[in-house]
Parts: structure tokens; sequence; C-alpha cells
């Protein structure tokens, strides 16, 4: 194996949920605390620090964190990436280890977001006296309703709707029976915000917020914290043979933006960023879609699973509606997808999500995901998406 | 308010349309700005074109029928709205659908539709605003 490979040493992420009574400090730093007694080794060995926090972007939740556990002042990289900020926490600390900067990395993600309500654009503002335009449009008051819709569950929702015209096949019920899969595999993860199994029927009967997602259709806002240790090969070779067992190798860690494609800034085009990033993903690795046991993706809307089944190529193009329809997604079929409940039900603390989807893949290559382990699992695909838009895919494998 | 949106109200007797891309002429229309070297088409002022990085624009007027290639009823206020992708004939236009029942037996993958206006109402100094949406052919 190379000398720049990449290895997680440690992994850990706090329960989803509300935790009424810790702050995002205090949630990074029970994940932060938690990944290093994992990796068994002292933050005085960490010589980078990449902190993923959306919703207080500018307040250096990083530096934050240190005063709480620990200040050795070492760089400190604070980062937003929409829905992928947790993804590009990690990608700054392995860029650092890869690029020679440091042997260990950290990487942490954490938001609070119980009881934040529906994300995205809000309207209508108050008008004012007179008509005035503003912004980039010209507009005389929030677009919001008026134009179509900026929310992410009407925006979402017709990413699933986009498919289903182009390929055929999509129906209300259909996507109903993707969230009743995630919230199945929820029961049997104990750090998921919601464990609750809900038949079809009460899915298509609960509150529809954006046709064609009803509530448990839609990702729950919840508090949560992510954390990961990162090593090069000769940092791993150095520690006890019982981490080095424990090691997962990074075979392919990406990072991508839209590129242009017509009508891209008229519904968001979730598709081409995520295919870019699975196909960079897949050459780096040097294995297929076919060779995955598990994959965790982006299904912040039982919409949008549909379309990622197809983006990262689990199926043909066009044939995510008969992959699904295959039961191959479920746990117990041919690729499993989201066994951690998925957004859907385990929650979804923005910049927490993309490295905990990351740690899913992680106790599984291990042996240690419990109840919900995927017997034999020996290489898995994680994959979140941010509006705006950001793609992180990373592909992961049990080497020893 | 620019010396342009002030000629505008002017010459359409007192309407101010709630989108610049959307001219209030007889019939009404929606504008885009087609880049001058690749053809990729925006609504929006642009510094440059996203997709080739060239700079010269021209306004071209948009098809006024097309097809819905996307939709979701939101649901989320006290008024239902259906927001939709069209494709006004290659040219994709954010929109709400208007005049339709906001349920998924009359709102349909691939539904025809024309753009219309409507009046959001006047403001203090008697201006009065007008918005678009598409509408079931």
């Amino acid at each position: 194996m190379g000398s720049d490979t990449i290895w997680i040493i440690g992994s850990n992420m706090t329960r989803f949920g509300k935790h009424p009574d810790k702050d995002v400090v205090d949630l990074a730093a029970e994940a932060s605390r938690e990944a290093l007694k994992d990796a068994g080794i002292s933050l005085s060995e960490v010589g980078v620090l990449g902190v993923g926090n959306l919703m207080n972007a500018g307040a250096g939740i990083g530096q934050q964190l240190q005063k709480q556990i620990g200040q050795t002042g070492i760089p400190v990289f604070n980062v937003s990436n929409a829905c992928a900020t947790g993804a590009t926490a990690l990608r700054v600390a392995i860029m650092a280890v890869k690029a020679g900067e440091t042997d260990v990395g950290m990487a942490v993600g954490v938001e609070k977001l119980a009881g934040a309500g529906l994300l995205g654009q809000r309207g209508p503002k108050p008008e004012s006296e007179t008509w005035q335009p503003s912004g980039r449009f010209g507009a005389l008051s929030s677009t919001e309703g008026r134009i179509g819709t900026s929310i992410m569950p009407g925006v979402f929702a017709q990413v699933g709707m986009e498919y289903g015209h182009k390929y055929g096949g999509t129906s209300f019920e259909l996507f109903a029976k993707i969230s009743e899969k995630n919230h199945s595999h929820s029961t049997l993860n104990p750090l998921a915000a919601y464990q609750k199994r809900f038949t079809l029927e009460e899915i298509m009967n609960d509150v529809m917020i954006a046709y064609p997602n009803t509530r448990p259709m839609c990702s729950g806002n919840c508090d949560g914290a992510a954390a990961m240790i990162v090593v090069n090969d000769e940092k791993l070779k150095s520690l006890p043979l019982e981490v080095q067992k424990r090691a997962v190798k990074i075979s392919a860690s990406v990072l991508t933006s839209d590129p242009y494609v017509d009508g891209c800034q008229i519904l968001p085009d979730v598709n081409t960023l995520t295919r870019n990033a699975a196909s960079q993903a897949y050459e780096q690795a040097g294995i297929g879609p076919e060779d995955l046991d598990l994959v965790e993706l982006h299904d912040c809307f039982a919409t949008a699973e549909l379309v990622h089944y197809d983006n990262l190529m689990l199926c043909e193009e066009g044939g995510a509606v008969d992959f699904f329809e295959s039961g191959a997604p479920w746990r117990d079929g041919a690729k499993p997808v989201n066994v951690s409940g998925g957004l859907q039900s385990k929650g979804h603390p923005i910049a927490a999500t993309g490295i905990a989807n990351i740690h899913e893949i992680v106790m599984h290559l291990r042996g240690e995901a419990g109840d919900r382990q995927i017997e034999g699992a020996r290489v898995g695909l994680a994959h979140v998406i941010g509006l705006g838009s950001a793609c992180g895919v990373h592909i992961l494998e049990k080497v020893a | 308010m620019s010396e342009a949106q002030e000629k505008e109200i002017t010459e359409t007797g007192g309407k101010i349309a709630f989108v610049d891309y959307l001219i209030l002429d007889d019939p009404p229309y929606l504008q885009a700005q087609e880049c001058t070297s690749c053809g990729a088409r925006y609504f929006d002022r642009r510094n440059a074109c996203a997709s080739c990085f060239k700079d010269q624009f021209r306004s071209v007027a948009i098809d006024q029928e097309g097809v819905v290639t996307s939709f979701s009823i939101v649901q989320m206020g006290p008024i239902p709205y259906v927001s939709a992708v069209v494709d006004c004939a290659g040219t994709s236009v954010k929109c709400t659908i208007m005049n339709v029942e906001p349920s998924p037996e009359y709102v349909t993958l691939g539904m025809q539709v024309k753009l219309m206006t409507y009046s959001m109402g006047e403001d203090s100094e008697g201006t009065e605003a007008i918005a678009f949406g598409f509408e079931p052919i």
C-alpha cells in the first residue's frame, strides 16, 4: 500500500436527537473526546483540526471546542459547506495529512437544530408602502410561493418528480415505500433520533409537507455531533496492534460542486455533481459499485434517495425504480442502503451528517455495528450532498 | 428604484413587474439573458456566463407555452400552492402553477401550460404590481 494511504483510527457520533442540556460545543466535545478515546491517542498528537458547523458559521466553533477540550495551538479550519459541511471538515483533515503537514488529523461536525423548523427561504416578507425591487431578480417581495418554492421539502420533492418525468415509474406510494424502508432500518439503531417503525399507510396518511413528501419522508432537524481521527500509514504502523486491527482505510475521498448544466439554476441539479463525485471515487478506490457491501446516502427526503441510487450508479441509468422495487436497498437485500435509518429517521443535524454517515460505514467494516451489523461487510460508500451545491463521497475498506 | 424601472412604470401605465425578467408588454413575456457565445440562458443579471465564462449577453423572449417537467404541492402554509419547473421550448422556468386545484389529481407531469399574469395589488402611490404564473392550457 502507498505511503499516502489515509486511515480512520477513531470514530464517534453522539446520539442524534434533542440535547437540551448540551450546547454546540458540549456536543462537539463529547464526540471529539470519544473519537480520541476510540483511537487510543492523545489530543497532543493531533496536528490539524477541521470543524464543521453551519448555523454558527462565523463563530469559530473549532477554537471554542479547543477551549473546552485542549488548546494545543494547531491550525484550525472552520468550514461551512451546506449539508456537506461535515464531509468537508473531514476532507480538510485528510488533505492536511496527505500533504504531509501532519500525521494525525481530527474532523468534527456539530449542529444544534432541534426545533429549528423548516429550512430554506421563508416568506413572504412584510411589504413596504411602495413596491421596491431588490436582489438580482429585482423582486418586489419574497419569491416564495409566487415563483415556486425554495423551501427544502419542495425543492427535493421536485428533484424526485423530475426523475419520474424523465424515466417514469415513480409514484407517491413508491417514495413512501423508500421512507418505510429507512424507518424500518432505524429500529436497530440506538443512536437514531427516531426509532419508530411506520406502516406504508401511516407514512402516506401523515401530514403532507410538500407533495409527494409527507412528514415522515422528511429528514428531522435535531442535535448531534460526530468526530473522526485520521492518520497516515507511517503513524498507523507506530500504533498498537489493537488500533491497527480496527483501522479502516479511506480508499477514496472526493468533494465536488455542481458544474453548469442547462436548467441547474432553476431547479438545483443534485445529480451531476453526485455522479461526478461517485465516478471519481470509484476510480480513486479502484473498485466499482458492484463491490459495495453497504451504502449510506443522503436521503434528506424520500424523493432524494431514489435519484441517488442512480447517481451513485447502484443501478443502470434510469433504473432506480426497478432497483428499489427489487428489494436491493433493504438491509437484507443485495445492496443495503441506509441501514442506519438514514436522515429520515436517524435525523439530520446538518454539519454532523457528513461525518456520521461515514461513522456508520466504519462501524460495519469493523464488525461493531451491533444488531444492525451487515455481516462480513468489507467495503462501504458514504454520500452527502448540500444544496448550493457540494457533494462528498467517501469509500472505505476493511483491510486488516 | 433605478432609472430603467421608473421609465418602465411610466411606459406601462403605473404598472411594475414582480421581477425584472417579466416584461409587461402586450402580451407580457419572460425574458432571459442569453450568452452570445454558448447560448446558456439566465433570468438574473450576470457577471459572466457560468457555462463558458464569457461576458456578452443578449435579451431573448421565452416561449409562452411549455410542459411541466417537475412539480411539488407545497402545503406548509395556510394556502397550498403548486411549485413547478416548466420546459418552455428548451428553457427551464421556475414558477407557480395558477388556476388549478393544488392536488395530484389535477397537476400532472407532462401537463401543458402557458404563461399568465395577475395583479398583486397597488402600492401607496397607485402603482400596480404584476406577477406571473403558468396555467393549464
